[in-house]
């Protein structure tokens, strides 16, 4: 497991302190320290020839049988599974949210495709996941970088998999994301919905997590030399939103996602023929082509800060212009803070 | 509050003098009144009250037009059985096929100024406007159908202005007027400005009867105006443009974009124009704009595996190129608008819909669906029969047969 690669840096663990390492959810309950892999390599012959008593596992209590039944009854309860989830998806019976998310889908594959990313490739490690609430509306706000948005798919699958809660995140996308064929439908079926303040209100009331990026284009695309500066936050219209909705903003720190792709330059012209904000020129792309694309194997955190409560104000302060300021001040003052710290921690950009 | 974008739109034709009205109104009523549906129909309250009074002593004569349609006719039928009604005038231009239990039919054109006439013999006090619709009836063409729609709306408008005895009118119109677009929020409420006006077709016809519909309500405060917004009607007998796309046996769709539709039962329908034709009940308010739409979402992609129809996804432009060439050999109103909605889909907000008009629908949107999917017969690939050979895989032994997905499926 990725724990092997992990032990040369002890002091990146000790550092974690009172945050927990990133385990995947699955694996943490296989590994029980008392029954390791001594009794699962047993009785992995035993299913085989076993295979009618398979009722027992399934009506008993989950952890011990399914240590001492081995991966088969496991493996088995996993095709069935399968089976059910295709049965579903081929007629069409399955449930999607106003906006069109798609929770089955999203949990049962699409957090399994960018999971192997998220744990191996950009070993993310998520630290203050305690404060985000556990129920209730919640505006995680988080600082954008990485030319593509990789940072918003890392920061989803590390709430999805970290909060004790299993909260879903819907991030706030541009309308590029939307006007794009391919990405515009996985982008819904993740839980996606376009940033304005109609879509984040309607999702703050509904008691969502809703996460979003208020650097924009301009975080995204800045150049390699302005990385960890953070770009103007919008016009602040997040932070009126969440006091409309009197739901607490989490600050959010992603340390990493800057190097994936350094951006050295920005070709204005192909950019504005194809209609994108812009269009990057690294080290790599696009004179490497499709390999170019290929982003640099970085190692992250994620931070999550101190939550900064919003319903202590009275209902006109969503429109007092100079308090929406202070706000958003601080929650950019707090958010670049947390980014200098953690880039002191940080031993090496890749490990 | 900032002029609505419709409103401007639509004062286009008349004269600077009444834009200037226009707005000084908007901003003492949304002063007056902090409910953001009324505004566009400012003062619509006080009619209702003379309404009330008014109708208790007439009794109730309705006028409804568009009758020739399954969807007028079933709500002609229905009314007449309501008790506070006492006659129902129901109008089109060529006699209904079906019966209209009873109610007197007259054939009259809403495009001629004859329907002024009709409208003051028969004093109707509740006048429902049912005629705008997005499919020709029989062999008529578009610009036909674009004439009923909207020089029909501005003469019936005209004849109600003139008419002392209307008290209430009822509009159907359709959430096409928020266009589709993805530049648009996810969800749209009565009061979402579209991104991109509707460019042709019954959407644009829907922009602009809702435009005239909203002049006939400044001119006519006393008179209580209902407008509602259906989403895709669909049932059993709809004839609407998704229903007919529906009943294709493959379904070509856009490659990469899976949009999120929204359904509306016909029995729903009936009854909610029911309800925006009587007195409102305690507590709640029928004059304004409502959008209205059975509960929860559908992607296209779940409406073609329900219906069992195989998609070919196909890229925008061609199916752009395949639109319009369809259009040109006539065979189905494929038009712009609706490739838009295929595209990008739409979902509206129904919180009016229960809260301030106080109508919970019986169908929700999966429901409607199936219900449509009944009356349309197998389609090439029925998910039975998917369903049944995912069954036979799982019994299969090599996949572990002790437990058939179907348990964990129901």
């Amino acid at each position: 497991m990725a724990d092997a690669k992990v032990i040369p840096f002890d002091d990146d663990r000790s550092r974690g302190g009172a945050a927990q390492r990133p385990q995947r959810r699955r694996s943490a309950g296989n590994r029980r320290p008392g029954t390791e892999s001594v009794p699962v390599r047993e009785v992995q012959p035993l299913p085989t020839r076993a295979a009618p008593q398979d009722d027992v596992p399934v009506t008993s209590e989950e952890q011990p049988p399914e240590e001492s039944q081995g991966g088969e009854g496991g493996l088995e309860r996993r095709i069935a599974g399968g089976l059910a989830f295709l049965r579903r998806r081929l007629t069409g019976d399955y449930e999607v949210d106003d906006f069109g998310y798609d929770e089955e889908l999203t949990d049962q594959v699409l957090m399994s495709l960018l999971r192997p990313l998220y744990e191996k490739y950009f070993r993310v490690e998520v630290k203050g996941v305690e404060n985000i609430p556990s129920e209730g509306g919640a505006l995680i706000v988080a600082n954008h970088s990485g030319t593509l948005p990789m940072d918003g798919l890392m920061m989803q699958v590390a709430v999805h998999d970290n909060h004790p809660a299993g909260r879903h995140l819907r991030l706030l996308a541009a309308d590029l994301v939307f006007m794009l064929p391919v990405v515009n439908e996985l982008a819904r079926k993740l839980g996606h919905t376009l940033a304005c303040a109609e879509d984040a209100s309607r999702l703050l009331e509904q008691g969502e997590l809703v996460g979003v990026m208020p650097e924009g284009f301009k975080g995204l695309g800045k150049p390699f030399a302005d990385r960890y500066k953070l770009q103007r936050f919008g016009r602040g219209g997040f932070v009126s939103t969440a006091l409309r909705a009197g739901t607490p903003i989490v600050p959010c720190s992603i340390v990493g996602a800057e190097e994936i792709y350094p951006m050295i330059g920005n070709a204005k012209t192909v950019a504005r023929l194809l209609g994108f904000p812009y269009f990057p020129i690294t080290p790599t792309f696009p004179w490497l082509g499709p390999l170019g694309a290929v982003p640099l194997p970085t190692k992250w955190t994620i931070q999550f800060g101190e939550p900064i409560p919003t319903d202590g104000y009275p209902p006109e302060a969503a429109e007092d212009p100079m308090l929406m300021f202070n706000l958003t001040d601080q929650v950019r003052e707090q958010i670049q803070h947390t980014l200098y710290k953690l880039l002191v921690q940080r031993r090496s950009v890749f490990f | 509050m900032a002029p609505h974008p419709l409103v401007g739109g639509h004062t286009r034709s008349g004269s600077c003098v009444r834009l200037l009205v226009v707005t000084s109104r908007i901003g003492r009523s949304s002063q007056r009144n902090t409910d953001p549906l009324s505004w566009p129909l400012g003062g619509t309250r006080r009619g209702k009250r003379f309404s009330g009074r008014k109708a208790l002593i007439l009794g109730k004569v309705v006028l409804v037009t568009g009758v020739a349609r399954q969807l007028g006719g079933r709500f002609v039928r229905r009314i007449q059985r309501d008790p506070e009604v006492d006659r129902v005038v129901a109008v089109d231009a060529v006699p209904p096929e079906h019966h209209l239990g009873g109610a007197d039919f007259v054939q009259a054109d809403i495009r001629q100024p004859g329907i002024a006439r009709v409208l003051a013999e028969t004093g109707a006090d509740t006048v429902v406007h049912l005629d705008v619709t997005g499919t020709p009836l029989g062999s008529g063409n578009r610009a036909s159908l674009k004439e009923t729609n909207v020089i029909g709306t501005m003469q019936l408008l005209g004849a109600c202005q003139k008419s002392p005895s209307v008290r209430r009118l009822v509009v159907k119109s359709s959430t096409n007027v928020y266009g589709s677009a993805p530049r648009d929020p996810g969800v749209f409420t009565e009061t979402t400005p579209p991104k991109s006006l509707p460019s042709g077709g019954f959407a644009k016809d829907t922009v602009e009867v809702e435009g005239y519909v909203r002049g006939f309500a400044r001119r006519r405060p006393d008179v209580a105006v209902c407008v509602l917004r259906f989403a895709n009607i669909l049932g059993p007998t709809a004839d609407t443009p998704l229903a007919s796309y529906f009943a294709l046996p493959v379904l070509p769709t856009v490659f990469g974009y899976d949009p999120r539709l929204q359904f509306v039962h016909e029995d729903d329908v009936i009854e909610v124009l029911r309800i925006a034709s009587h007195e409102p009940r305690r507590g709640t308010l029928n004059s304004g704009t409502f959008n209205i739409a059975g509960d929860g979402v559908l992607l296209l992609s779940q409406c073609s595996r329900r219906l069992g129809r195989p998609t070919v996804p196909l890229l925008l432009p061609a199916v752009t190129w395949a639109g319009s060439l369809v259009r040109t050999l006539g065979m189905t109103d494929f038009s712009p608008e609706q490739i838009r909605l295929l595209t990008h889909g739409r979902v509206v907000a129904t919180g009016q819909m229960r809260e301030t008009l106080g109508f919970q629908p019986k169908y929700t949107t999966a429901e409607t669906f199936a219900d449509f999917a009944r009356s349309q017969g197998p389609g090439l690939l029925p998910p039975e029969a998917l369903a049944g050979a995912v069954d036979r895989i799982a019994a299969l032994p090599l996949a572990g047969g002790g437990h058939p997905p179907t348990q964990s499926a129901n």
